[in-house]
């Protein structure tokens, strides 16, 4: 791999942590409000099972996900609707993965951010008249900024360090599944330091971007809402 | 509280964190044992099907352990190279036993041939047309290959995809395994239509769909085991490539869809 080919991985790899990014936030925002809000008792077990990409290997997401993509599974049949014949091995079965991957990142800080207000805001806010939907969009999700933020930026960070799973379902098709986790992991492979230097001193400088900024993001909002 | 304080508390804690890892480098430690003894084995993805039935017949025939670590021959030699204690390598080619040595990484003089492996292109889905014609004429969605730099069995399917002139026609559909046996599982799982395996992963199986490609459109993959520098003062490392060599390990090589040279 040349110099000139190092673009399209750093650039496939940030159209997957957009992707993934956007996606995550409009399925979490539900999923943190109803954990949020709701009084469920088996509440908890939806949470622990939202936060089990936490704790599993990739390799059991990576197994299960390699199945589910493929001919014998949903994947396989969604495939076949625009002839295809796998998920797996596509940009598109990638962002599945990664939303299963990342999602705890997003729901958690979205959780906590529609818990920190209580039912104040909105209580007020329905004695204004305002409908449930209303206020959600008007109080909840200004209010809960902070943990917007947060979510966004640890799921994008997440998905783009992302590496056992796409090594499981990918294939290192460049332009399509060959992330930059995977070109690193090749570049050390054959000995070929010199570009492995340069990604993987660029995600340094990255993840480190991505730390610091977050924490001064979250120290900023945290003084603002006081 | 004042630092003496300090100090005299931490004596008996520091003395019990010291007690704490002998004990447990004592009870994890593995007990030495002069007469049998153990090889670490770096083994290309290929052969694992063999190796572990070439491991018990090795332990029945000498007492002796081996414990295998499969990967790409490629991502084998880079961690040889990077110092793995490994103390044999068998490699999918010649060139990078032959790198190993030259490097000064394995002894010079005690590389050899110890099978030769055929490519298959396979796929699991029965009564399928593979041959040279359908792979320049079907519709195929995907084909799975092994990474043709790290993987020799890689390599030599980008050869007879050359060979047939069809390499253009897959560029974009080539789906990349990590190593041979990644490839034959995206082809098992049914993720890949088609794909390039060693015929030692299907020799066994007789479900699906093959192409045993001939002779004339790769150049044969003679495979070849080393004696690394870390195994050169390890009896049990010598006496695993002499059993290599042997006529035993050679008819259950065999019988795994290589070729052998005896």
């Amino acid at each position: 791999m040349e110099i000139s080919e190092l673009w399209p991985v750093v650039r496939l790899t940030l159209e997957l942590a957009i992707v993934t990014t956007i996606l995550l936030l409009v399925i979490g925002t539900p999923i943190a409000w109803w954990l949020a809000r709701s009084r469920w008792r088996w509440r908890e077990a939806v949470a622990a099972v939202v936060a089990l990409p936490l704790v599993l290997p990739p390799t059991v997401l990576g197994f299960y996900l390699l199945i589910a993509l493929g001919p014998d599974g949903p994947g396989g049949w969604i495939a076949g609707l625009f002839g295809g014949r796998t998920l797996a091995f596509t940009f598109q079965g990638l962002v599945i993965g990664s939303v299963f991957y990342s999602i705890p990142f997003v729901v958690q800080p979205l959780r906590n951010a529609f818990e920190s207000f209580g039912d104040r805001p909105l209580e007020v806010a329905a004695t204004l008249r305002a409908s449930p939907w209303d206020a959600f969009w008007s109080v909840a999700v200004p209010l809960a900024r902070p943990g917007y933020v947060t979510g966004a930026v640890l799921g994008f960070a997440h998905t783009v360090g992302e590496f056992g799973l796409v090594l499981m379902i990918g294939g290192s098709i460049p332009g399509e599944t060959r992330v930059l986790s995977i070109a690193i992991f090749e570049m050390v492979e054959t000995l070929r330091w010199a570009e492995a230097h340069l990604l993987a001193g660029g995600m340094l400088v990255f993840s480190f971007l991505v730390v610091s900024t977050m924490m001064i993001v979250e120290k900023r909002m945290g003084r603002a809402s006081q | 509280m004042t630092s003496s304080d300090t100090s005299r508390n931490s004596q008996p804690v520091l003395r019990d964190f010291c007690l704490s890892v002998a004990f447990l480098l004592a009870i994890t430690g593995r007990p030495i044992d002069s007469a049998a003894g153990e090889l670490k084995a770096a083994v290309a993805a290929n052969f694992s099907g063999v190796a572990n039935n070439l491991g018990v017949a090795f332990n029945s025939a000498t007492g002796h352990r081996v414990r295998f670590s499969f990967g790409s021959t490629g991502q084998l030699y880079a961690q040889i190279v990077q110092g793995a204690p490994f103390d044999v390598f068998l490699s999918a080619d010649q060139a990078r036993a032959q790198a190993a040595v030259d490097e000064g990484w394995a002894i010079s003089g005690s590389q050899f041939t110890y099978a030769t492996g055929r490519i298959v292109l396979y796929s699991r889905i029965p009564g399928l047309r593979l041959d040279a014609e359908s792979l320049r004429t079907a519709p195929l969605q995907q084909i799975a290959i092994a990474n043709p730099i790290t993987a020799p069995y890689g390599a030599a399917a980008v050869q007879v995809m050359r060979a047939l002139g069809v390499l253009e026609r897959f560029e974009d559909k080539l789906v990349r395994g990590v190593n041979i046996t990644q490839t034959y599982q995206f082809v098992a799982t049914g993720n890949a239509e088609i794909g390039f395996v060693a015929l030692s992963q299907v020799s066994r199986e007789s479900s699906g769909s093959r192409w045993i490609v001939p002779h004339k459109f790769h150049r044969a993959i003679a495979q070849d085991a080393v004696l690394l520098v870390g195994g050169s003062s390890n009896a049990a490392a010598r006496a695993f490539l002499a059993f290599l060599r042997g006529s035993e390990a050679q008819e259950l090589v065999e019988q795994h869809g290589y070729g052998t040279k005896g």
